[in-house]
């Protein structure tokens, strides 16, 4: 590497302890390319509006939730905490809990509060319904508000069936089925930004479908600075809208892993039909929702979604050669991964390894290779690391790389482009305002792709095929 | 030095705000919270009201704190480079540690040990948490040993570890016993000890005192030779502290921990002086080299040119040599100049501007130096998650009750090493310093040094900080990345004081000119002013040429 002096020095690995050598680990996870449950539930409920996120466990746990959501949106995450002490640990969590809830409903007034358990007071087996009960019995929960809950050990799972789990108690404790069918389809957007719910939302209004998005965390996480602070932003699902969704007439369920459980729930409980889809990331992902949606709508596609559709198509084939047999490594979570793939296999990219840390399962794999065939690498679960990830790309190096902001030191130590996507991102702004979902998502995603793909070869031309025209 | 009125604060019975805050508690909240909130009085002797530290935190309430975990190894033991660091739990105590704080490390070599960008786990899953979890846990340790190759390897347990009963200890003496190279300690660091990061710093102590401290008789080249504690190298704050040090001809043989390795710990008994920054996090260990080896301690504070200056002169008063008096003296005239001529400017904008500080066990103290220098006043001030000595001066220390959750603490009884206890000043020496204004193992705390009236507001909470912002609407506030954004929605710039706002260094010379230009951009910024449209500010209209019917 040249520094600008013009001088050569010394390139150093950041990663330098990650030998190319691949050894097989059963225990020791290096790098984790997964977070645990509760920050996810804690994300979700922040897609209910006026809900107050509880963490159930010590104050720890929430100060680190609150502290990566914010890391990663640059926004207030407002969340409380049950602060077990060691007596609580060895008493149970009752007693913290009803006290706090006490105090939230009298210092912080929220319509909801949306209590996840973590992996103390799952270890010590606190029976959040009973405490809840409790709570009500003894009058701590004022007339018209709610206190719902969700079971999110930190030793099973992943962030991304933490939202799952949260989003499912939403429609386990809010919806209801009146009898009388509402004109409406209810849209489980998956554990994504702020801007794809919205992207989401607006798909749905252009098909000329009323729909509940929930939870949806844009105008929450994504807000406006004003001069005036609010606990509770005009954004999120309201308690009345999740209720409204046992009479919709389908659950579209964005995501297997994020959105099916709630999904399924919502049918058992209200008796919604739905459909699960990939996240609509790239053509035929945001293909699929809008042909369910026209399908099951009854609608037509409007000309608006055609034409945008129609420019996707246009600037990837305006561009293909720089795609064209591009080799990308990926870790993320796995809906997204899911999506990704198909997108860049449809642009011709070749797939080299997709990892995990989430337990996505046998059929995330299947999916994968629908896509990618048998030669490319999928790991997932616990083991499926960014270290092992590091190895992989040692051993055969990618064009590109896909993933969060912990990958920069890969990217950096191997001189790879990193196209940054997924949780969390701490070092860039973007994805609080720019979805990468719809047809619109997938230009951004082209445009984030040949960004980094295009300055890559600019750099490393030599004089002669230095081209001003791309 | 006198400071022009300013209706926010002087026009303000601080009270009437203390009442503002507790009215919204419900009884019980209010009756602990009215211990916490204090009205700033310094009497004669430093006497200053008594404040409640260091206490339960209210379930429930939006709290800044983190928990035992987050202080022993994010804290004291992250910011050490060749400590290969295991967590042992589920997956996310040690995804969150990974990378966030912010310290700096610059290893010797480009081969040199650097763990720090790496999180290791034993993604602790619900068979362990059945069937225990030492199993898996040994595995782990194999398997990281293989990989890296650490000197020492460190094991901290995460909430669920405590409960089942995994005897991490039992693992870290088997597993020494396979790896006698590797020196193996394990830290009972669950997150539900104590009431905040505070247990955490206690506990990380005495571990590295009892197994590492010692362990190295190599002593380094150097005639003042000195350990530096309590300074974690955020944004480089302990390069700048080093470039200094350096520059005097001084010797820091340790940074406890910032942009330190190993061996320096192993080998810090054998310098003769220790230097305290962060009072909350490293007392213990001062006070426990002191017995056992007779070291002394001195608390300094490199934050603040002036600060800084004050703090060389200690160091130099205690090894009483002329030469490094005087080269301490030539240093400070030579670093002084361009901090003067930077400050100078920079206070002619902030002269003052009001600030408030919310964070650490230190910081809210220290950086008063830094807001003072250009004329700020510190309006309002308190810690995450110190004790009443932090506030109020070690003097208290006899008078602090033990409640239970302290007393889960263990804490060590040290005495005189038999043959390495050597007392680095006699009687007659200490005499001297004290004539000269330098006390050694004294903390005069914070509340001594802040102006009458101002609030002291222990483990501050978002109710609590939304009434300060209404009331005294500050120009700057102090805390870290969960507050940041919900006060600069309310339109002040907030400056993180944990991760600097990825910037810095803030500490020494440079560090202070760096701070001045921070807080001059924060404070004079145009942007917060933008945030009303121009049809906000002058809603009427003037013609009708629109859709109007």
């Amino acid at each position: 590497m040249q520094d600008a002096t013009g001088l050569l020095k010394e390139t150093i690995m950041i990663l330098r302890h990650t030998p190319q050598q691949l050894a097989d680990r059963s225990a020791l996870t290096v790098n984790p390319a997964k977070t645990c449950q509760p920050v996810g539930a804690m994300y979700a409920a922040l897609g209910i509006h006026g809900c107050l996120p509880h963490s159930h466990g010590s104050q720890g746990c929430c100060a680190y939730h609150r502290s990566a959501l914010t890391r990663h949106y640059k926004d207030p995450v407002m969340a409380t905490t049950s602060s077990f002490t060691e007596g609580a640990s060895v008493f149970g969590g009752q007693a913290n809990l009803i006290e706090a809830i006490n105090n939230i409903f009298a210092i912080y007034d929220p319509e909801v509060i949306a209590v996840h358990t973590t992996c103390l007071s799952e270890v010590i087996g606190d029976d959040l319904p009973q405490i809840i009960n409790k709570a009500q019995a003894e009058g701590k929960i004022p007339k018209g508000k709610r206190v719902i809950h969700t079971n999110t050990p930190s030793f099973k799972g992943s962030h991304v069936t933490g939202f799952a789990s949260m989003t499912q108690s939403m429609v386990q404790y809010l919806a209801e089925n009146t009898g009388t069918k509402l004109n409406q389809v209810n849209v489980i957007p998956g554990f994504v930004e702020p801007s794809d719910m919205t992207e989401i939302k607006r798909i749905v209004r252009e098909m000329g479908l009323k729909s509940v998005v929930f939870p949806d965390t844009s105008g929450v996480v994504n807000g406006p600075l004003t001069g005036k602070f609010h606990m509770y932003p005009r954004g999120g699902t309201t308690v009345g809208e999740i209720r409204s969704t046992g009479d919709s007439r389908l659950t579209v369920a964005l995501g297997k892993l994020a959105s099916a459980a709630a999904a399924k729930l919502l049918d058992r409980k209200c008796k919604v039909p739905f459909e699960v889809l990939d996240l609509p990331i790239g053509l035929r992902g945001t293909d699929a929702f809008i042909d369910t949606l026209r399908k099951t709508g009854g609608v037509s596609v409007p000309e608006s979604l055609m034409t945008q559709r129609g420019q996707v198509v246009d600037v990837i084939t305006d561009m293909h050669q720089y795609f064209y047999g591009k080799k990308a490594a990926l870790v993320g979570d796995p809906d997204h991964l899911t999506s990704l793939v198909q997108f860049l296999t449809d642009m011709d990219m070749e797939i080299l390894y997709v990892v995990t840390g989430t337990p996505a399962g046998r059929k995330f794999e299947e999916g994968i290779r629908q896509y990618t065939g048998e030669k490319t690498v999928v790991e997932y679960g616990p083991g499926a690391d960014m270290f092992r990830f590091h190895q992989l790309i040692k051993n055969e190096r990618p064009d590109l790389i896909f993933g969060n902001s912990y990958v920069k030191y890969i990217a950096r130590d191997e001189d790879i482009p990193l196209v940054r996507v997924g949780f969390p991102i701490y070092d860039r702004v973007g994805h609080q305002y720019f979805p990468v979902t719809g047809y619109r998502g997938a230009l951004r995603l082209i445009e984030k792709i040949l960004n980094v793909l295009l300055d890559r070869q600019d750099r490393d031309a030599p004089e002669e095929s230095f081209e001003l025209v791309m | 030095m006198a400071v022009a009125k300013d209706g926010r604060v002087d026009l303000i019975d601080p009270l009437e705000i203390k009442e503002e805050m507790l009215r919204s508690y419900p009884v019980k909240v209010a009756r602990r919270r009215a211990r916490q909130i204090v009205v700033n009085k310094v009497e004669d002797s430093e006497q200053v009201p008594e404040i409640l530290a260091n206490t339960r935190t209210i379930p429930g309430i939006l709290t800044m704190r983190g928990c035992a975990y987050a202080g022993c190894k994010g804290v004291v033991l992250g910011p050490t480079r060749d400590i290969l660091q295991i967590t042992h739990g589920p997956i996310g105590c040690g995804f969150y540690s990974w990378l966030t704080r912010r310290n700096q490390t610059r290893p010797r070599t480009p081969e040199g040990h650097n763990f720090m960008p790496y999180a290791l786990s034993t993604d602790m899953q619900e068979e362990e948490i059945i069937f225990g979890g030492e199993k898996k846990l040994k595995k782990a340790v194999e398997e990281a040993i293989a990989l890296f190759h650490p000197k020492a390897l460190g094991i901290f347990s995460t909430c669920p570890v405590g409960l089942i009963g995994d005897d991490v200890h039992a693992v870290a003496r088997e597993m020494e016993e396979k790896h006698p190279g590797v020196n193996i300690f394990a830290f009972s660091c669950e997150g539900y000890k104590g009431v905040s990061q505070s247990a955490g710093h206690h506990i990380a102590n005495n571990k590295i005192f009892t197994d590492v401290l010692g362990q190295l008789e190599e002593s380094k080249e150097g005639k003042f030779r000195f350990n530096i504690l309590g300074e974690y190298n955020i944004g480089g704050d302990a390069f700048e502290i080093e470039r200094i040090t350096d520059k005097c001809g001084l010797t820091v043989h340790a940074t406890f921990s910032g942009n330190s390795e190993y061996e320096d710990f192993a080998s810090s008994h054998t310098a003769d002086l220790n230097v305290v920054m962060c009072h909350r996090s490293i007392n213990y260990m001062a006070d426990m080299m002191e017995k056992k080896y007779g070291i002394p301690w001195l608390k300094i504070n490199f934050i603040g040119a002036n600060a800084t200056a004050k703090s060389l002169r200690k160091i130099a008063a205690y090894f009483d040599d002329s030469e490094l008096i005087d080269r301490v003296e030539r240093v400070i005239a030579e670093e002084m100049v361009e901090v003067e001529k930077v400050r100078e400017t920079i206070r002619s904008r902030c002269e003052g501007k009001l600030a408030m500080l919310f964070v650490g066990g230190s910081r809210a103290h220290h950086y008063q130096e830094l807001f003072a220098e250009i004329g700020m006043r510190t309006v309002s001030a308190g810690y995450e998650f110190a004790h009443r000595d932090d506030y109020e001066g070690r003097k208290v220390l006899p008078n602090i009750q033990m409640d239970a959750d302290t007393r889960n603490i263990e804490e060590l009884t040290v005495g005189p090493d038999p043959t390495r206890y050597l007392p680095r000043k006699d009687e007659e020496g200490m005499k001297k310093l004290g004539r000269e204004g330098v006390n050694l193992g004294e903390y005069r705390g914070m509340m001594p040094e802040m102006a009458d009236s101002s609030l002291v507001i222990d483990d501050l909470n978002h109710h609590e900080t939304e009434v300060l912002l209404k009331r005294y609407k500050p120009d700057v506030f102090c805390a870290g990345i969960k507050e940041k954004y919900v006060v600069q929605k309310a339109g002040v710039p907030l400056k993180q004081l944990h991760s600097y706002d990825y910037s810095g260094p803030y500490a020494g010379f440079k560090g202070a000119i760096n701070f001045y230009r921070e807080i001059d951009r924060m404070v004079n910024s145009k942007v917060f002013r933008l945030a009303k449209a121009p049809w906000q500010e002058s809603p009427e209209l003037a013609g009708g040429y629109g859709w109007n019917e």
